[in-house]
């Protein structure tokens, strides 16, 4: 019993990490900033989860500490990413080219 | 003193059992002394937040919500991996594959909290992001985008989590 959760922590920890190193990857890669926090909020939210469910199964006694964290990072996380991207439209932070529309733009009057 | 009104009271005290509930799990001990450093910080930050927004403001507790809750959960969930796939698979393709919009979209709730969750939800979810909120209003940035249609992108992005946030906070 105790292997087996051994190995299924170990399995949540690499696959928690994968989505760390992908999250990172994206701000590398994507092309303006409001694509990097959507690569920064995802890949984090999922892979930060994966990471504290494996070191749940790794120290079951810290189970309850790390849900409670798990939520703590759910609440908070869009948060930030919500009013980092609002506050770079506000200083005309310029998006990328390949951008579509924006209507948010349109609707305010504001040049980008 | 004035008195509080019971609507304002009983979010307080929603708010106090909330803290009170997370501080004897951090602490994972019931004893006296925890407790009562506890209550006293609880009730003081109750006190001071009473007219703050707490999970519990506006919430309705008919049965149907709560089964709504569990629902929204669980669809939530699936929704955050669908995501995290979604945004691994551009990110890994040589070609970048991104053509990003802000779009406009239309909400029907109704109370602060159903707001600011669906909000916080769609952030969560494939691909978009809200960057602003004016009044039944979201602006979502969208890395993929597949309509920039108000009604399109509306029953794309918003309508899978407002038919649950509807019946839980209205």
């Amino acid at each position: 019993m105790a292997a087996a959760l051994d190995i299924l922590g170990g399995l949540l920890l690499v696959a928690g990490t994968t989505f760390l190193l992908l999250g990172g990857l994206g701000l590398v890669r994507m092309p303006d900033v409001y694509n990097r926090i959507q690569a920064g909020t995802k890949a984090t939210t999922l892979g930060t989860l994966l990471t504290l469910a494996g070191a749940a199964c790794l120290h079951p006694d810290w189970a309850i500490k790390l849900l409670l964290i798990g939520l703590f990072l759910l609440f908070t996380n869009p948060l930030s990413s919500q009013v980092l991207a609002h506050a770079a439209h506000r200083m005309h932070v310029a998006t990328t080219p390949a951008t579509e529309v924006d209507l948010l733009d349109e609707e305010t009057g504001e040049e980008a | 003193m004035d008195v509080m009104p019971i609507g304002r009271m009983r979010s307080a005290g929603a708010s106090f059992v909330l803290l009170m509930l997370f501080w004897v799990m951090l602490n994972g001990s019931l004893a006296s002394d925890v407790l009562i450093v506890g209550a006293v910080a609880s009730a003081a930050i109750a006190l001071i937040y009473r007219d703050g927004l707490s999970i519990f403001t506006e919430a309705r507790w008919t049965p149907a919500a709560i089964a709504a809750t569990f629902g929204y959960i669980g669809y939530f969930l699936k929704e955050l991996v669908k995501s995290n796939l979604h945004i691994a698979a551009v990110v890994l393709d040589p070609a970048l594959p991104v053509h990003p919009g802000i779009v406009k979209v239309h909400t029907r709730l109704k109370s602060r909290m159903g707001r600011l969750l669906l909000a916080n939800s769609i952030t969560l979810t494939p691909g978009t992001l809200t960057v602003a909120i004016e009044d039944e209003w979201l602006y979502v940035h969208w890395v993929t985008m597949e309509a920039a249609d108000q009604e399109e992108a509306t029953r794309q992005i918003v309508a899978g989590f407002e038919s649950y946030l509807e019946v839980m906070y209205g």
